[in-house]
């Protein structure tokens, strides 16, 4: 099994589309939890084009930078979830346009 | 084309099929359930690619703590009389059929690559070794930003859940 048997440009493409999935559901889902899930799916995206581009070079940088997207995405689903269930508690529903008041 | 060309590209197509899955439910929990099977093959993408550790944190962290925590809000939040229909619905036999065939072509790949006659060898790809010297060595100031970032988030949630908390407490009484 060697690493670089998997042409990158093809993981790039899939990281490409796993990216594109991730953010047509921000931009068409309201609901607060599929847009967090949608931006996991975005973030997990960016971090297997790191690897792969890791991998390509057989260098760790690609992993340390996969590892810290995976602590940047813990911090903030755990923030965001804490939003969901304030937003569940004040408007009742967890529509994100509920939650447009500011808007002016 | 090789071997590994091919569980790539199964890889690939499980983990497309699974996100494009998740966007399109309307039930957060199967929509949970798709995302999960998409992370576990994205870690076998990661494994093929010759970052083990990456794909052992990608179960691990991503797969089992954010979904997890994912899973506990969104079971919070169905407190109420329709939640124990609502948990009936969510466990019916049908919907597991999408998530068991994808899981079942993942762990097909899997039990080829453990049984098969190719020998995963350490050096070849990047080991934690590796990853470890790096991370405590150049990165380290990184890795202190990290954990600074992670305890603001900490404290963050904290105090969001815990008025929530009281509120909920105050609800009931």
């Amino acid at each position: 099994m060697t690493a670089v048997s998997v042409p990158i440009e093809h993981v790039l493409v899939l990281a490409a589309a796993l990216f594109t999935i991730g953010l047509v559901g921000v931009l068409v889902r309201r609901n607060v939890i599929f847009l967090l899930m949608s931006l996991e799916i975005m973030m997990n995206a960016c971090g297997l084009a790191f690897i792969a581009a890791g991998a390509r070079w057989a260098e760790a940088d690609g992993q340390i930078m996969y590892m810290l997207i995976l602590a940047l995405a813990a911090a903030e689903v755990a923030v965001g979830l804490g939003l969901v269930l304030q937003l569940q508690r004040r408007f009742d529903n967890l529509d994100i346009d509920a939650a447009s008041e500011l808007a002016g | 084309m090789s071997l590994e060309i091919v569980l790539f590209y199964l890889a690939a197509l499980v983990s497309l099929s699974a996100t494009v899955l998740t966007i399109t439910r309307t039930n957060a929990s199967h929509a949970l359930i798709y995302l999960i099977i998409s992370l576990l093959a994205v870690a076998l993408i990661f494994f093929l690619l010759g970052a083990p550790f990456a794909a052992a944190l990608e179960i691990v962290i991503y797969a089992g703590a954010i979904m997890v925590l994912f899973l506990f809000v969104v079971m919070m939040l169905n407190l109420g009389a329709g939640a124990v229909e609502q948990e009936r619905r969510w466990l019916a036999p049908k919907m597991w059929i999408g998530p068991g065939i994808l899981a079942a072509v993942l762990l097909l790949e899997l039990l080829y690559l453990i049984v098969g006659t190719e020998v995963v060898t350490p050096g070849q790809g990047v080991g934690p070794k590796a990853v470890g010297i790096e991370l405590f060595g150049p990165y380290l100031l990184a890795v202190e930003l990290a954990s600074i970032l992670l305890l603001a988030a900490l404290v963050g949630a904290f105090h969001l859940g815990r008025r929530y908390m009281r509120a909920r407490r105050e609800e009931i009484e």
